[in-house]
């Protein structure tokens, strides 16, 4: 009951201030962070918990680097590579630098210096990234050039828990092969500690092997989640696609996860890094977006709860006892990153606009300074009198975050002009077109415009269709396109057109619908059983609608009239005259059936029109024949001149 | 007066004086606008819709590229579909004679990818433009239409020239120019037809409308 009880005190504090967050424009980290605040040191209806919580949530990080990969195509990774080392390299090493030579002004022992400077340049990946894609900026060049940072900061994460023994104090000789011992253990534990999921500190298994082959295992593992992720991994989710048992394959999708993390785990790597390597590994395959899909709320939840600890864990006690200087600590940091931000984005070629969301998004410190507290108090490189201050600056620097996001979007960005290259950037990310249904009707549409060079993402709910497809050379995603979370990982917020194209009529309506409801500003192009289903998808909201056998009868109708000995101009003008005929029919009825459905009257109306047909096509054959009689001329067809 | 607008090109997207002049006669109230081959792509002509405008308006310009000493086909079409039998010419279903377009102003607004000497009884062409589109006049005749001369936009299509880079600095110059020459000529007949302010006389007598331009203005004051 105790476990039920702690959870409903999250999910309600999570429930009232997130939507009000949102409803004042402050995002949802913010909300979240309030909502601990307030559960936690003001309320105090969480306690102790908090701590352990978060090493749990801290799995919210490793999914949602899980997701960012998913999104990245290994050759976008490839293009980033400048940024990543050059940008991300030159923020992690020179605020490092810069914290710990302030910090030896201030007295402190070289050791703590540079302990406080590794901590401190790391940003919160958490935060960032989901302020980033909840206001849409990651395609922005600042959003791109955040992220490149975050992601060398977890990298850099490894080394700086390799290091952390040896700062402590009683450094024993270097040359001494025993130094070496605790470096190694040092990584296990404190990566433990940074999958969060097992903060039990379980030391890697392999800790006897010499350094040589700890280092070919871990290639080792990386090869083997990359050559996993392009040979296994299809077979097995088309396996258990087949099944057709949604959650069967949420639950493998979460196994997948927690199962990179875990191996990431043992071999003593960063548990988000490989999920993100994996993420990127299965960018290209058909089941990225069902994979988004399901993983997506777990992320968020944890994510939020993540957010939340980190508000209820803000020690309001130390807090009053010298608010002034901790408070000023925070501001002091943030300012000092910031500004080595703006030099650094200056000297990239960052300008406007980007430069101010990437100098002002990451200059916080981020959840790995918990991490990194707790790893450098158990080698006793810090003392508990720093680590505890300390962490409530981060805790502060994270809580101040959401502000400078605000005052970003409200106050700098509308002054700064945004580059132009943004525009030409963001459409190697996302179809311009979403296709759902790759069935009879579906194909023929996304061969059209795929010839025609538009970026089309084509959704399918059964893996043999997907799989045939994909030895000609054609790609589509796994998914039931029926889902609203699917239809939304499949940039159907981003996208102009939507094209409905499901063989089932009853699921056809209900997509449409809700598409129409959920993405007001994309036009829907639906396909249609027969009549009937022209008005009820166009009630749905489709903005045009075809009948899906209609165009294909008429043609043969009009061979037919051919074989039959009719000139094949004359059937040609006679299908023409029929289909013209029908669309205004589908016209004339529309209201009467919006009405009333079908009823006496409609189908009156329907044999009322049928007639009309048949007198129309015989005044054709009035026409050709009788007509020429009047005036001069003997055949109307026949021009002046 | 009303202005009835057609225009017939088939490569609209890539066209360098007929979008601006189309686009230029979009903005000018009273002129109704219809770009043929958007409304007909499959050629099929909605006849009873374009009956209707035309009965709609006093004015009709064609507006179209000169293909092959004539108009693209969309425009033949629309001749053969929508001037039929029993509206613009012949009788109706009672035995009494139909005109239905009798009294309307009709003439083309033409882009020629040769220059002005092509189009003279001694020039590479051997007949100038309105000699060309005699087959249209003589049809618009027939219905009791009154043709004035053709709006004439002669040496176009350079503006790819200019893309290519193959015009040196001063063509460019004086090609823009041109164009930009012609255009304000163009917007101002389309105000000068709507208000009724052209000499209809002199314009069905001219050769080319738009070198007589500025003496065609008249100034109708409070008519």
């Amino acid at each position: 009951m105790e476990l039920l009880g702690a959870a409903f005190v999250y999910l309600i504090a999570a429930v009232v201030a997130v939507p009000l967050a949102n409803r004042f424009g402050l995002g949802s980290v913010l909300g979240y962070l309030i909502a601990g605040v307030v559960i936690g040191p003001v309320l105090g209806v969480v306690g102790g918990e908090t701590v352990e919580l978060q090493h749990f949530a801290e799995f919210g990080v490793v999914m949602m680097l899980f997701l960012v990969g998913l999104e990245l195509q290994p050759s976008m990774l490839w293009r980033m590579r400048t940024q990543l080392l050059g940008l991300g390299g030159l923020q992690v090493v020179g605020t490092t630098l810069v914290i710990a030579a302030i910090c030896l002004a201030f007295g402190f022992s070289w050791q703590v210096a540079l302990a406080l400077g590794m901590i401190l340049a790391l940003s919160s990946t958490a935060i960032v990234l989901q302020s980033l894609n909840e206001k849409g900026w990651m395609g922005t060049i600042g959003g791109k050039s955040a992220f490149s940072v975050l992601l060398t900061q977890d990298i850099a994460v490894i080394p700086m828990l390799a290091l952390m023994p040896l700062l402590a104090v009683q450094v024993p000789s270097l040359l001494d092969g025993q130094a070496f011992a605790p470096f190694f253990e040092g990584i296990g534990v404190g990566i433990a500690h940074a999958a969060g999921a097992s903060s039990t500190g379980a030391p890697t298994w392999f800790d006897g092997l010499p350094g040589w082959a700890q280092g070919l295992f871990v290639l080792a593992v990386i090869v083997a989640i990359i050559v996993a992720g392009r040979t296994l991994i299809a077979p097995v989710f088309r396996f258990i696609a087949r099944s057709g048992l949604r959650e069967i394959f949420t639950a493998a999708a979460l196994m997948l996860v927690i199962g990179i993390a875990l191996s990431m785990n043992y071999v003593g790597l960063s548990p988000a890094l490989g999920t993100f390597l994996a993420g990127v590994v299965l960018s290209d395959s058909d089941y990225r977006h069902e994979l988004e899909a399901d993983i997506e709320p777990f992320k968020g939840l944890l994510l939020g709860l993540f957010f939340i600890t980190v508000g209820a864990g803000i020690d309001f006690h130390l807090l009053f006892a010298n608010p002034f200087s901790l408070i000023g600590l925070a501001l002091g940091l943030m300012v000092l990153k910031a500004v080595l931000l703006y030099a650094l984005a200056t000297g990239f070629g960052l300008r406007g606009a980007d430069r101010w969301l990437f100098s002002l998004s990451l200059a916080q410190a981020g959840e790995f300074a918990f991490v990194l507290f707790g790893f450098a108090a158990s080698s006793e490189v810090l003392e508990p009198s720093i680590i505890k201050p300390m962490t409530l600056v981060v805790a502060l620097t994270m809580m101040f975050t959401p502000l400078l996001i605000l005052l970003y979007e409200y106050v700098l960005a509308p002054r700064s002009v945004l580059l132009a290259q943004q525009e030409a950037d963001k459409i190697d990310e996302q179809g311009k077109v979403v296709v759902a249904g790759l069935g009879r009707v579906g194909q023929i549409i996304t061969r059209m415009l795929m010839t025609n060079d538009f970026k089309v993402t084509v959704l399918d709910h059964d893996p043999d269709v997907i799989e045939n497809l994909a030895k000609t050379g054609f790609r589509a995603y796994f998914g039931d396109a029926t889902r609203p979370d699917l239809l939304h990982s499949a940039g159907l917020g981003q996208a102009d057109l939507f094209i409905a194209a499901l063989d089932d009529r009853s699921k056809q309506t209900e997509m449409v619908r809700h598409v129409a409801k959920t993405y007001p500003s994309v036009t829907i192009f639906a396909r249609a059983r027969d009549r009937h289903h022209i008005y009820e998808l166009e009630k749905a909201g489709a903005h045009h609608v075809e009948r899906e056998t209609f165009e294909a009868a008429l043609l043969l109708g009009r061979n037919a009239l051919v074989s039959l000995g009719y000139h094949p101009f004359r059937a040609e003008k006679a299908g023409r005259k029929f289909r013209r005929h029908d669309f205004a029919t589908v016209n004339r009825l529309r209201d009467s059936w919006n009405e009333e459905g079908v009823t006496d009257h409609y189908i009156d109306a329907m044999r009322a029109h049928n007639e009309t047909l048949y007198d129309l096509m015989k005044e054709e054959r009035m026409e050709d024949h009788d007509m020429g009689e009047q005036g001069w001329m003997k055949d109307p067809d026949q021009k002046p001149g | 007066m009303k202005v009835l607008l057609y225009l017939a090109h088939p490569n609209f997207d890539r066209s360098g004086i007929n979008r601006p002049m189309f686009e230029a006669a979009r903005g000018i109230d009273g002129v109704t606008c219809v770009d043929l081959y958007a409304c007909y792509p499959t050629l099929e002509i909605d006849r009873d819709c374009e009956q209707a405008r035309l009965l709609a308006h006093d004015v009709i310009v064609l507006q179209h590229p000169l293909h092959w000493y004539s108009a693209p086909s969309i425009l033949k079409e629309w001749l053969d579909q929508v001037l039929g039998y029993g509206f613009a010419y012949g009788q109706d279903a009672k035995g009494d004679v139909v005109l239905a377009l009798a009294g309307k102003y009709i003439f083309h607004a033409v882009s020629c990818g040769s220059p002005k000497e092509a189009y003279r009884a001694d020039g590479a062409n051997g007949a100038d433009v309105r000699q060309l589109l005699l087959p249209f006049e003589k049809s618009f005749e027939f219905c009791h239409m009154r043709s004035l001369a053709p709006f004439v936009l002669f040496s176009a299509g350079l503006p790819m020239a200019i893309d290519d880079g193959n015009a040196g600095q001063r063509e460019r110059v004086e090609i823009l120019r041109t164009y930009r020459h012609h255009l304000q000529d163009w917007k101002q007949m389309l105000i000068a037809l709507r208000d009724h302010e052209l000499d209809f006389e002199q314009a069905q007598s001219a050769r080319i409308l738009n070198e007589l331009l500025p003496t065609l203005f008249v100034q109708t004051g409070d008519l």
